[in-house]
């Protein structure tokens, strides 16, 4: 399965590279394309980590590691830090293959280089899709093996014995009798050799540092206030600016009356683009002033009268169609006509923000001969991409800094806000800190599509499904992000998880159809076509269950017999909840289990019924089998993290359009779940020495339908379309 | 010119009566360790301490606290009390991204200074003004009860 999932995912990053580049056609062309591109011998031995060492021992470049003569370890990483804590668990990949301690090693940021930096998972320079740890998992430690190993023969060199002989320990190399070395003192000599052909990991069972709940590198900073995000940089000359683009997709500025807005204090510039107008001031509250003292009139264009409604009604008239076929396994006709019976239901999911608490904030200074980003992006090669086509600037003049992000959730895949904060520092001399206002961060995010599933399946005598039939019908993040479908036509992120489920059936046919909402841009979140998916089947199987009679845990382990791991994580998670006793009166339990990301996940909700429609959260556990864990730590906090995410989406969360303009603009519309409403997240983690899987978004994938089938355990009603609040059902 | 009382210095301010405390902290003063997130008091990731009670420095006019002892996340290391509570937030690795995080401790070391007595019932009162998108919200709760408990006003 896993295989199978990461050829899957190969082979859609491989599309979506060439359509990647077929949508910078038009705006750049050529510098950004080396995942597909030939690669130099010597540049593939340093993007594995092979070469690192040596070159930066020479004089300071290598992809990912550089030891310093004072023994201090640069680790560069290829990876944002937005909270998921990557940087610490690469630090402890490397940290373990180099014999070093954590506290040796500064974390860099690596700059926009897709030769070096490219995840092999996603096919480009980037963080996202729970990739991190499974990609950098065999590189950076390889990156550290070979350090150690070239340093641990100079020394051997410099005692003229074997190498084999010296072993690494602590940032120091120590000889057969006694002797010892620090790394620092090796580095010159070290830096002479070739690298080695035969680098040799550790086995699992000598790890000291990686498995151990090690803490955070990021976090001290945090709690101090002394952390800088982008929002917090300042820069000499730089003034601030904040925008406001058409409130309708699409629509452009007519005309602006500045004249009382260049009267605020403070207020240096007003630049007028096309869709956007900015204002620059000395400092924030300036700008947000002159923002709202503009009288800006706007020509809204087509979107303007489209409502949810509309949207609701094409992708209703949408699901009852037959779409690009994304496979076909078995004769589903055939079954669904010899089936004893047949069982359909349609399953909706709205539209979502992904409203990180930073706002979209991006520092740029734009000169005749460069251009400097200082951003926090998941993205840096999209950066400088877009910097480069704004200015026409070549690529390499533009300049990108990478810093943490104040929560992503996918918000900044997305380069529009950087696009934009050139454009505006385009035209002024100075440098300038975009920062948008929390209305305009909610009302032009780009946004989790809208989407309908129709499932239709063929049940045999027993209750069982024999094969279904699965329609997915919604906008592509795909297309919009990459610039058309691949020429399948068939989305390959919206159908993942529903062309390879987890259940065993000799049929299944599962359609795209793609049907654009068009009013407002669609893209990522945490976790997007594996969630839509694990969804509606997770629904669907927890009706077929509940229809044939069955208890849905025993149910799903039936369909599961091939899948050793699921039955594994089903088990453990039977015995942390005591799945067997009885369930207390007004309560009930929901389950949902999926292979998300590489990983294994189950999740069990516990409600009890407040009156009819009160919804108290009394238990929420998860088990997740994610293979090799590199922090345990750091996979509890984003289990824990991302199942609650999930959960106030499921709950409360919903994007409106009326006159094609976004209705929630701040957070008491946007409803987010609160410490006073939060339940502890119970993780267990199964003990694994598998492949390492992605957490970032798993428990996100799985909240969803546990807790609308524990709604349906609890209250006896299948609500089909979330969020719950939409059914009448409140938190008590 | 406004005179303010930021983290125990004082400051002349030349800024408009009705800029919020936030702005003036952030932008004027170069505070960056409060943060914007909402600007209606909603996600309390500007939670400052206004003469040691925790106010939402985004919709304060900051001509209201002239005056006033003003503390801000830079201005509490030196306290006993607030260095448990950032030792705390440390063990049990609270933070994900960090960005609300100065606002969290803030209304934390509030309610720690100010009662006598807490529990769960009193964490949701003095924390659910803080969001976190992150949802750190368990591990907020486990710090706030083990410092509770350290100095002995931990009552379930």
């Amino acid at each position: 399965m896993k295989d199978q999932q990461v050829k899957l995912e190969m082979a859609s990053r491989r599309r979506f590279l060439k359509g990647i580049s077929a949508a910078l056609g038009g705006l750049v062309v050529g510098a950004w394309l080396p995942p597909m591109a030939p690669k130099s011998a010597a540049a593939e031995a340093v993007a594995q980590g092979k070469a690192s060492l040596g070159d930066s021992l020479a004089d300071g470049f290598g992809a990912f590691v550089r030891v310093g003569h004072d023994g201090r370890v640069a680790l560069i990483s290829p990876k944002a830090e937005m909270g998921q804590g990557i940087q610490t668990g690469i630090a402890m990949m490397v940290a373990e293959e180099l014999e070093v301690g954590l506290d040796q090693i500064d974390i860099q940021e690596a700059p926009p280089n897709a030769e070096l930096y490219t995840d092999a998972l996603l096919q480009f320079q980037a963080t996202g899709g729970s990739t991190s740890t499974r990609y950098t998992w065999e590189p950076l430690r390889r990156a550290g093996a070979t350090a150690r190993m070239l340093l641990v023969r100079a020394a051997a060199s410099v005692w003229e014995t074997d190498s084999n002989l010296c072993h690494a320990r602590d940032g120091k190399v120590f000889g057969p009798t006694g002797q010892k070395i620090s790394y620092g003192d090796l580095v010159d000599l070290a830096a002479t050799y070739a690298l080695p052909d035969d680098v040799i990991l550790k086995r699992p069972e000598d790890f000291h540092l990686i498995g151990t709940p090690a803490t955070r590198l990021d976090t001290p900073t945090k709690v101090n206030g002394q952390a800088k995000f982008t929002i917090d940089l300042d820069m000499p000359g730089m003034l601030i600016t904040s925008a406001r683009a058409c409130p309708v997709y699409g629509g452009k500025v007519r005309q602006v009356d500045d004249k009382a807005a260049r009267r605020v204090p403070g207020v240096r510039d007003i630049v007028i683009l096309e869709d956007v107008v900015a204002v620059t001031a000395t400092n924030t509250w300036a700008c947000f002033q002159g923002l709202k003292a503009l009288n800006i009139e706007w020509d809204y264009g087509a979107n303007s009268k489209i409502d949810s409604a509309v949207v609701d009604q094409k992708l209703q008239d949408a699901i009852q169609r037959d779409g690009v076929v994304a496979t076909e396994k078995g004769a589903i006709d055939a079954s669904l006509q010899a089936a004893s019976s047949k069982f359909e239901a349609v399953y909706e999911q709205p539209f979502l923000s992904r409203s990180p608490l930073e706002p979209m904030s991006c520092v740029v200074h734009v000169r005749d001969d460069g251009c400097d980003l200082w951003v926090g992006t998941q993205v840096p090669g999209f950066a400088q991409q877009t910097a480069a086509a704004v200015t026409g600037l070549k690529p390499e003049q533009v300049k990108v800094h990478n810093q943490w992000i104040g929560g992503a959730f996918g918000r900044r895949l997305d380069f529009d806000f950087i696009t934009q904060a050139v454009r505006i520092a385009s035209k002024v001399s100075y440098p300038v800190k975009l920062t948008w206002s929390r209305e305009e961060d909610m009302t032009h995010d780009l946004y989790r599509p809208q989407y309908a599933d129709r499932m239709t399946a063929a049940v045999n005598g027993e209750g069982f499904p024999v094969g279904w039939q699965h329609r997915i019908a919604g906008g592509s993040i795909f297309a919009r992000y990459v610039g058309s479908l691949p020429a399948s036509g068939v989305d390959p992120d919206a159908v993942e998880v529903a062309v390879d489920p987890i259940y065993k059936l000799d049929s299944l046919k599962v359609h795209f159809i793609r049907e654009e909402p068009e009013v407002v841009p669609v893209s990522w979140w945490r976790g997007v076509g594996v969630l839509r998916s694990t969804f509606a089947i997770e629904c669907f199987v927890d009706e077929l269950a509940h229809n044939a009679g069955k208890d849905p845990l025993s149910y799903r382990k039936t369909l599961l017999a091939h899948k050793p791991r699921v039955l594994t994580a089903l088990d453990l998670l039977a015995s942390k909840v005591a799945w067997d006793s009885p369930v207390p009166r007004g309560r009930g339990r929901g389950l949902a289990v999926g292979e998300v990301f590489g990983s294994i996940v189950v999740t069990m909700v516990e409600l009890s019924a407040i009156g009819e429609k009160g919804v108290r959260i009394e238990r929420l556990v998860t088990v997740v089998d994610c293979g090799l864990v590199t922090n345990p730590t750091s996979v509890k906090a984003q289990m824990e993290g991302g199942t609650l995410f999930g959960l106030s989406a499921a709950l409360f969360n919903e994007i409106d359009i009326k006159g094609g303009q976004v209705q929630q603009e701040n957070f008491h519309a946007y409803r987010q779940l609160r410490i006073s409403e939060a339940p502890p997240v119970e993780v267990h983690i199964v003990p694994s020495a598998e492949a390492p899987g992605g957490v970032g978004e798993a428990g996100t994938a799985l909240i969803g339908p546990a807790l609308l089938n524990a709604v349906n355990a609890t209250f006896g009603d299948r609500v089909r379309r979330l969020p719950l609040v939409r059914s009448g059902y409140f938190i008590a | 010119m406004l005179t303010l009382n930021v983290n125990g210095t004082t400051h002349q301010v030349d800024v408009p009566g009705d800029m919020p405390l936030l702005w003036v902290i952030r932008d004027i003063l170069k505070l960056t360790g409060t943060k914007f997130g909402c600007g209606i008091a909603q996600c309390g990731a500007c939670t400052v301490h206004m003469d040691g009670k925790p106010v939402r420095s985004c919709v304060l006019p900051v001509q209201s606290v002239a005056g006033q002892e003003i503390t801000t996340i830079e201005g509490i290391s030196e306290k006993p009390l607030a260095r448990k509570v950032q030792r705390a937030w440390l063990d049990h690795e609270v933070a994900q991204c960090g960005y609300c995080q100065s606002g969290q401790i803030m209304s934390a070391l509030a309610l720690l200074n100010d009662q006598t007595s807490i529990n769960d019932h009193a964490i949701d009162l003095a924390m659910a003004g803080n969001l976190c998108r992150c949802a750190t919200y368990t591990r907020i709760r486990e710090a706030i009860k083990d410092v509770s408990e350290s100095v002995g006003v931990w009552q379930p």
